[in-house]
Parts: C-alpha cells; structure tokens; sequence
C-alpha cells in the first residue's frame, strides 16, 4: 500500500519534470539555478567519473587483453572495450557515479530542507516544491548524464589502450583504429538513452526520497541511503531492459 | 468578528488523537497566544490553518481570502539564498511585479524588522534570533493579513525575546495584522497577547482575555499556570 503511493508520488514528480522543464527557463534566476545544477551535475563529478571509467576501461582491456593474447587475436582489443563500454559500461558506470555522488546529495539537501520546515514554507508562500526544487534537478541529470556517459566512453577507450599498449603489446594507434571500427551509431545512440533514462530516473528517486524524509534525527540519513539504493537496482534492471528491447 | 474559525476540527496522526473536537475563532485584528504542554497540537493547528494539513473531520472557515504568513520555529530559510534572496523570493515567484518594486518591499521589510545591515548575509551566517526575523519580513513581505507564529522565542535570550515580542505587537498595532502566537513563554503571552488559548490533548480548555486567563477559575489553567510559574523559578 505504502509502496504503491510512493510510485505514486514518484510517478508525479516524474511527469512534471517532463511537463514542466520549460520552467527552468522563466526567469533570470532560475536559468542561473538551473545552470547551477548542471554544473553540479556535470562538471563537479568530473574528477570521479573520470577516475571510475579509467579503471573501467583499464580492467576491461586487461581481462580481455589477457583471453585475446591466447589466441593471437590482440588486434582486436580495441572492438572488444569498445563494444562493452559503448554499450554497457560507460552508461552504467556514469549511472552509478551520478547516482551515489548527485543522487545522494540531492536526496541529503531536500531531506534537510524537509526537516527544516523549508518545504512547508515554499508551500505556505505558493512555490511549488516540485517546481522549485525537482524539475531543475532532474532536468539537468537527464541533459548531463548522456555527456557523462560520453566522457566515460572516451575516457574508458583511453584506459584500455593504455593498458593495451603497456601491457599487452598493442599498438596504440591500432587499438584506437579497432575501437572505432567497430563503434556504430546504433550502439552510441542506445547508450546515450540508456544514460539519459538512468539520469532521469536518478533525479526522480532523489526527489521522492528527499520529499519523503520522514521526521526525525535519522530521517536525512535513511532517504539518503535508500535513494542511493533504489537508484541503483533500478540502473540495473532498466538497463538490461533496454538492452534486451534494443538488441534481439 | 472572527476571521479564522475552527469547528469540532479533529486530527488523528496513526490513530492518536491530535487535534481532538477542536472549536474556537480567530478575531480580526487581534493577537491570539496558543500555550499548552509540549506535545498537544499546537504547531498541527496552525498548520490546518494554512492549509498544510487537512482535518479528518470538522471545518475550518476563514473569512475572504487573507494573505497568511507563517513563521517557523526553525525560520525554514534557503540556506543557499541570503538573507535579501530569500526575503525577494516569494514576490519573484509569485507576483509580476518589476525587480525595482520588489527591491522597495524587500528593504521596507528589512528595514521593519531592523535587519538591514544583514541583507547580504547567509542564514548559516547570522543568529538564531536574527533568522527569526528574516523569516518574519518574509512572512509580511507581501502584505500579510494574518502571521502565524510558531515559537517565535524559543530558544533566544530574554532580551532578544522582549525585542520579537515588541515587533510582532508594532506589527500588530500599526498594521492591523491579525497574529497567532504559539508560545511556551507564558509570561510573556500575558504581556503580548490580547487572548490566550490553552490547547491540552487536542482540546480548547480556555480561551479568554488575558486578564480573565489569567483569573481564570477553571482547575487546569490554574494547573497549567502554576506549573510554569515552577519551571521559572
Ligand atoms: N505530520 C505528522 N505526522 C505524524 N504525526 C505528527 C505530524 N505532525 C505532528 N504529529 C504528532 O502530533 C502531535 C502534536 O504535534 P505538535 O507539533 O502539534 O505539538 P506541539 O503542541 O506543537 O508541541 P511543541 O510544543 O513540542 O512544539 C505530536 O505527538 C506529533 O508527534
Ligand atoms: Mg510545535
């Protein structure tokens, strides 16, 4: 019962950020807060994502490298990080890192404001909180989320040729040339909505979780925590959805 | 004549009784104290006043359609506006009106409740008492009828406490603002209030003029104000 009225309410935040996203461009000031979220968004997880898809693409390129090279078949190192990452691991990756570094603090800052009456007083003085607070919110992951994916891939192709070249034997420059032959605008345009699906979703359980912070000394802390976590297994299972509609 | 009017309004909260057959009116024009124990309803009446809770039965009627102003105990502040943005934020959100006329009410509002010289501040950046204030010019800023007030002392100094009480009552007197005080300092409701109400389990145990409470014969206002005379002494 609780759960059907929190999709409820999930449900609704989701449909006005859709319906209501021009209203981020109203005024002077909320095109400033907006452009506030996107570097929130973007540009301050940077240092992390970048770490992340490194790694990522670096242990790809490893294990791969490592079943290739038995083979005699390292030319082809390139496609094959280029294919997991593409279509897979950079739009997961970027969800996870949106989500345990945006998401969380979203849920945090609205929970708080909850808990300091702040969003009864918006209510009180006729602001809409899902106006106000949500829609920026959830605009700017669902604009940021499909870059960051985009970086991760970039960054994650990176990794993996270093690895190639250091490790493996691969030539650089052959490494970069295989990934790209085999990288299809298909594949780079079912990633990028996967990442824009998983940034929608992440902002959309931020908010209702953070809206949702029960009362109390543990209130911030348990919405914080469950949004991260929801977020995550919705990543999941969105993800092999899309997969599974995408590629039959 | 009452602008603000509770009929046999009751609340539960999982099945305990908050607000329990509450009736009483709000008069035009007056300041109203709300005391009683920690735990009895009083920040849930003001809240079924603005319309932020909904009575499980009952009526609360109020009278044309009043500008309402609330004032948190917590001052519910935008930690990243300062204290001008967040005083400007209901004008801007909601009114048409032009940058220059929202800068005049803005500076008439700090100005009213002397806080001029903190404008530019964050809330994390200024006191307790100081918050209250800028949540107050926020509540008035567009031309309140009627202001709430949830705790508006606690947890300030006497003296910072005697200041907000004589601002609420300036308030009161040169603007006509109607204003609903929920207070735990009883000593002071008997200086600030024109009536007092003493809510106990959800209930209007007394509603009278602050002399006449303060006479009152009815056992538990006597109970009541002697407990809190104890707890000053
Ligand atoms: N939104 C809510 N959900 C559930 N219970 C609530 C809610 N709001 C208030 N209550 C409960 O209603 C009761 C009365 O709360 P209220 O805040 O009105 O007390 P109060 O008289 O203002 O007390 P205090 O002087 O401590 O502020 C409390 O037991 C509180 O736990
Ligand atoms: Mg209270």
């Amino acid at each position: 019962m609780k759960f059907v009225r929190e999709i409820g309410v999930s449900g609704k935040i989701g449909a006005a950020s859709v319906l209501l996203f021009p209203t981020v461009f109203r005024s002077r000031d909320s095109r400033a807060d907006f452009a506030h979220q996107l570097y929130k968004t973007g540009i301050s997880t940077l240092p992390v994502v970048t770490v992340v898809s490194l790694f990522i693409g670096m242990i790809l390129a490893l294990q791969v490298g490592l079943e290739l090279r038995r083979f005699n078949q390292e030319i082809y190192l390139g496609a094959a990080v280029m294919i997991s990452l593409i279509r897979e691991m950079a739009p997961f990756s970027c969800g996870l890192c949106l989500a345990s570094c945006v998401g969380s603090s979203i849920a945090a800052e609205i929970g708080t404001m909850k808990v300091n009456d702040e969003i009864d007083a918006l209510k009180i003085m006729g602001i809409s909180p899902v106006k106000f607070l949500a829609v920026p919110r959830i605009l700017a992951l669902s604009v940021m989320a499909p870059l960051v994916a985009f970086y991760c891939c970039v960054i994650g192709t990176i990794g993996g040729g270093i690895v190639g070249s250091t490790q493996l034997g691969v030539d650089f420059g052959q490494y970069i040339s295989s990934a790209m032959s085999i990288a299809e605008e298909k594949d780079l345009f079912v990633g990028l909505v996967k990442a824009l699906v998983f940034g929608n979703v992440i902002g959309i359980v931020a908010v209702s979780e953070g809206l949702g912070t029960k009362l109390g000394a543990t209130g911030v802390g348990k919405s914080t925590q469950r949004s991260v976590i929801v977020s995550f297994l919705l990543i999941l299972m969105l993800g092999y959805m899309i997969t599974r509609l995408c590629y039959q | 004549m009452s602008i603000i009017n509770f009929r046999n309004v009751t609340k539960e909260f999982d099945g305990v009784k908050v607000l329990d057959d509450l009736s009483f009116g709000i008069e035009k024009g007056e300041i109203l104290a709300i005391v009683g124990p920690s735990g009895t309803g009083k920040s849930v009446t003001l809240k079924h006043i603005v319309g932020l809770l909904e009575p499980d039965s009952g009526t609360i009627d109020i009278e044309g359609k009043p500008h309402i102003g609330y004032l948190f105990q917590s001052g519910a502040l935008l930690a990243w506006l300062t204290v001008y943005e967040n005083i400007a934020l209901p004008l801007k959100e909601t009114t048409r009106l032009k940058e220059r006329e929202i800068d005049a009410l803005v500076k008439e509002a700090l100005e009213k409740v002397e806080l001029s010289d903190a404008a530019d501040k964050y809330p994390s950046e200024i006191s307790g008492g100081m918050q209250k204030r800028a949540g107050l010019a926020r509540a008035i800023v567009r031309q309140a009828d009627v202001v709430l007030y949830d705790e508006p002392t606690s947890g300030l100094d006497p003296v910072t406490s005697l200041h907000i009480h004589q601002l609420i009552r300036k308030l009161n007197r040169e603007q006509g603002i109607t204003s609903v005080v929920v207070t735990h300092d009883i000593q002071g409701a008997l200086n600030l209030a024109d009536r007092i109400m003493l809510l106990k389990s959800g209930r209007a145990v007394e509603i009278a003029k602050v002399a006449d409470f303060a006479a009152s014969g009815n056992p538990e206002v006597r109970e009541f104000l002697i407990a809190m005379q104890g707890e000053m002494q």
